[in-house]
């Protein structure tokens, strides 16, 4: 499998994936 | 008032940073073939990426450190948010992920930079492998540059509620 971060659109949508995975992370597992 | 310069010095730091960061992965770099090519690398190597470098990674310095004074100040806490604690967790993996960019700035980027640039002697062996290194890690900066603006964003009051109640 290829490195997404050998491309700058790989990277960008690798950047948007983290952050939707981290949001429901954060919603579900921590604060309040 | 201290909290709202420190923030606004923090904002603008983070914009210089960022925005070089952008510039490197979205304009330099994928542009360096073609300007070989051309001929004319040494712009490039000798001029622009040594005084590009140079602004950040103090401007990288100086986000990370306003973030931390801001945090202190303002009552949330460093530890709070690096432990991830109550409404600090949000803001707190934002911390976290500057925290690697920052890491990744003065540990990796930087010194494998110095040898491709020829800042510092390096055989073109070890020019290769740390022109790979710091690409993967600037990419990654690149990668978690978009969480982390996502998550400082998150973290402020405005849009707490968003991220509880949504």
């Amino acid at each position: 499998m290829k490195n997404p971060l050998d491309s700058v659109i790989g990277t960008i949508i690798a950047g948007f994936v983290l952050t939707v995975v981290l949001f429901f992370f954060a919603k579900n597992f921590l604060g309040g | 008032m201290d909290l709202l310069i420190d923030r606004w010095l923090h904002v603008m730091a983070g914009i210089t940073w960022i925005g070089l960061l952008y510039y490197f992965n979205f304009i330099q770099v994928p542009s360096m073939g073609k300007i070989k090519e051309d001929g004319s690398a040494t712009a490039i190597t000798k001029f622009i990426a040594p005084k590009a470098l140079l602004w950040f990674r103090w401007a990288a310095l100086a986000t990370w450190l306003t973030g931390a004074y801001y945090l202190e100040r303002s009552g949330i806490g460093l530890a709070n948010a690096f432990l991830l604690k109550g409404t600090a967790a949000y803001i707190g993996l934002g911390v976290w992920m500057g925290t690697i960019m920052l890491f990744n700035v003065w540990v990796l980027i930087w010194p494998n930079q110095k040898k491709v640039l020829g800042i510092v002697d390096a055989s073109d062996e070890a020019k290769l492998k740390a022109g790979r290194i710091a690409l993967l890690a600037s990419r990654t900066n690149t990668m978690l540059s978009i969480p982390m603006l996502f998550f400082m964003i998150a973290g402020s009051t405005a849009h707490m509620s968003i991220m509880v109640s949504y």
